[in-house]
């Protein structure tokens, strides 16, 4: 395998509801942030690859706008997943393997307030036996959560504790949304969102936008002083219908680490759990022990913008291996209803 | 003046409505199971290793082997997991709180996700049995199952 | 065995409130002024109107604001023989229309041709707004572009543009 690494991460600031920025003026200043930081002019940038969806606000084809932010000319190498931006960070390692070119720029970008975000997701549902009825984001990650809390000693408060922990951790994170020092048994009082759910347990509804650029071998060296190697990336679906599979735990993420070359051996770890119990399951998945760092940038509970919070993962994993705060880490995406999807990637600082 | 200063570089903004008027085309594994819906029966599909999936997938989500042996099951099962909605949302099925729950039917190996109508979440638990409540008029499509409802209460 | 279903209808409505961003918003409120606002980039100096905030060859933003003129130029049209608006009898003319000093065409409806005269590439166009009273953020302040009268302008001069 070729050697590439992420050599620059930016984020804007996550935001409950930004009014101010459509897609592009979000992207743009963070675009020119990464590109700046990663030394690399934008002509010699070989690939640009980008994950979003247009039904989070509503507008039709938005990645094709969006490339206003990176400036599409000359014509640029580019591609787009409807997923989130980890995703297309995959396709941009698979396509700097070819060895043709020596870095790619990927970006995400999601502004999920104009729209009903628990109801848009609905729509990742089956359309013939689930659509219909509209169960919407909290709905089905709440019969995960019970599901665990049968089939486990996992209790609500563990779930409090996995709040509490991550929004605590996001304080040191100037772009999150939602830190601060919380006490699991007064959150445990509050009300239950959707039982076993409550509030807490769930993700903030956040506008945002993340870019990293990639480069390979000597560029990458040469640009960046301890660039975040990645020694091992893949990812696996399980089958769509939640009916079909066990909810309490999570076999792809087991396997996809597997495969990206997890040994255990890892500092610190960023994981994509937009709710409580699915840290947990995460943990469960992976294996990883009392001394990994779990989210030391407060993860997805502190920070949501849906299609990017995968990416921010990579990128905050990424950035402290970049800092020389840590050697090894993991970078955990996750995609669909109930971790159906989930990406791995294990980056090393040398 | 602050506020004026705001509200004339705060962004405008506006409703806007997304309509998809789709029709979806559900092919012969999912036609007939809500063929049998409008009929009242549920029907599940066998797997070559013996499981009956409810609702059917046209192919074995292990495998991926083709699948055509259609099973009919029962109209009232076991809840595997649930989820207590105190405050039903617009396009929920039900307008009074509800539980969602993944139900395996007798005779099923899968769960079905649909409502149970239980009145009070103090009435939900992991295990119980439920049974089906159909709708008055039936017209072929997943939410023919009005929903479902403890078995005792029948 | 029940006869299969076919299909069912799945309709789907969703609920936004959309934000179109500063640029944007800048722009339409312009509009609602009874004037035309674009903005230029700092490198290439394109003039892009309605602005999205981007230069979408340079990536950089495009703070400075110019104020544009009411006429134009029709750099390519098509005429419109169906009936998506009972408001307008077909056929009619729809035209992308580069403003002067914009370096990027809008697209706006054609009226009041001269009776014996067609539209052509390069014909000279002017906004007709609604009365002032009626004036509002959207685009549809703009009634339409109507011909001035002027000589058509030279293919060269919007050549770049189409």
């Amino acid at each position: 395998m070729r050697e590439v690494a992420v050599v620059s991460f930016a984020q804007a600031p996550n935001v409950r509801r930004d009014t101010e920025h459509n897609e592009v003026e979000i992207l743009s200043p963070v675009v020119r942030e990464a590109m700046e930081r990663s030394g690399i002019p934008k002509a010699d940038i070989g690939f640009t690859c980008s994950g979003s969806s247009d039904y989070l606000a509503g507008q039709p084809f938005s990645f094709v706008t969006a490339l206003d932010a990176v400036g599409a000319w000359p014509p640029i190498r580019e591609s787009h997943v409807e997923m989130d931006g980890a995703w297309a960070l995959y396709e941009a390692w698979v396509r700097l393997q070819h060895g043709d070119i020596d870095s790619a720029l990927v970006y995400a970008y999601g502004k999920s307030s104009p729209g009903d975000i628990r109801e848009i997701l609905s729509l990742q549902l089956d359309p013939y036996y689930l659509a219909p009825l509209w169960p919407d984001a909290v709905d089905v990650a709440a019969l995960q959560a019970r599901a665990l809390l049968d089939a486990t000693d996992f209790t609500e408060r563990d779930f409090a504790a996995v709040a509490a922990r991550n929004r605590s951790n996001a304080k040191s994170n100037p772009n999150s949304q939602l830190a601060g020092d919380f006490d699991a048994d007064e959150l445990l009082s509050s009300d239950y969102l959707v039982s076993p759910l409550r509030k807490h347990d769930c993700p903030p509804i956040s506008d945002g936008a993340a870019v990293i650029v990639m480069a390979a071998g000597d560029l990458a060296r040469d640009v960046c002083e301890r660039p975040a190697w990645i020694s091992g990336i893949d990812h696996r679906i399980e089958a769509h219908g939640l009916g079909v599979r066990d909810l309490t735990t999570s076999p792809s993420t087991t396997l996809a680490a597997e495969k990206a070359g997890m040994n255990g051996n890892i500092d610190i770890a960023e994981l994509h759990a937009p709710f409580t119990h699915q840290e947990l399951i995460l943990r469960e998945a992976l294996g990883l022990s009392e001394s990994v760092s779990i989210n030391p940038s407060g993860g997805a509970l502190a920070a949501n913008p849906v299609m990017v919070t995968g990416l921010i993962r990579i990128g905050e994993a990424a950035q402290r291996l970049i800092d020389g705060d840590a050697k090894t880490a993991l970078a955990h995406a996750t995609s669909g209803p109930c971790l159906q999807q989930n990406l791995v990637c294990m980056m090393r600082a040398a | 003046m602050a506020e004026t200063v705001e509200t004339q570089t705060a962004g405008l903004s506006a409703p806007h409505v997304l309509e998809y008027p789709y029709t979806r085309s559900v092919g012969p594994v999912i036609g007939r199971f809500l063929g049998g819906l409008r009929d009242r029966k549920i029907e599940g599909i066998r797997t070559k290793d013996g499981r009956v999936l409810v609702p059917p997938a046209e192919y074995d989500p292990v495998t991926s082997e083709a699948l055509s042996e259609f099973v009919e099951v029962g109209q009232a099962g076991v809840v595997k997991t649930w989820a207590w909605v105190s405050e039903p949302r617009p396009k929920h099925p039900l307008d009074r709180p509800f539980a969602w729950a993944l139900i395996q039917l007798d005779g099923a190996d899968t769960a079905l996700l649909h409502a149970i109508d239980a009145g009070d979440e103090s009435k939900m638990s992991t295990g119980m049995r439920v049974q089906v409540r159909w709708r008055e008029e039936t017209v072929g499509m997943i939410t023919d199952i009005e929903c479902f409802e403890p078995e005792a209460a029948s | 065995m029940s006869e299969p279903v076919v299909g069912f209808g799945a309709p789907i409505r969703l609920e936004y409130n959309y934000t179109p961003g500063s640029a944007s918003s800048r722009y339409l409120r312009s509009i609602a002024e009874g004037r035309i606002v674009g903005q230029r980039c700092p490198n290439c100096e394109k003039v892009y109107v309605p602005p999205r905030g981007s230069c979408p060859t340079c990536a950089v933003p495009t703070a400075e604001e110019v104020e544009l003129a009411h006429t134009g130029t029709i750099t390519t049209f098509c005429v419109v023989n169906l009936s998506f608006y009972k408001e307008i009898e077909p056929p009619y003319v729809c035209a992308s229309i580069l403003l002067d000093g914009a370096d990027i065409a809008l697209f706006h409806l054609i009226q009041e041709v001269p009776e014996g005269r067609e539209v052509t590439m390069g014909m000279r166009v002017e906004a007709v707004w609604v009365d002032e009273s009626e004036l509002a953020p959207t685009l549809e302040s703009i009634k339409y572009f109507r011909p001035t009268g002027e000589p058509d302008a030279s293919y060269d001069s919007y050549k770049e543009h189409l």
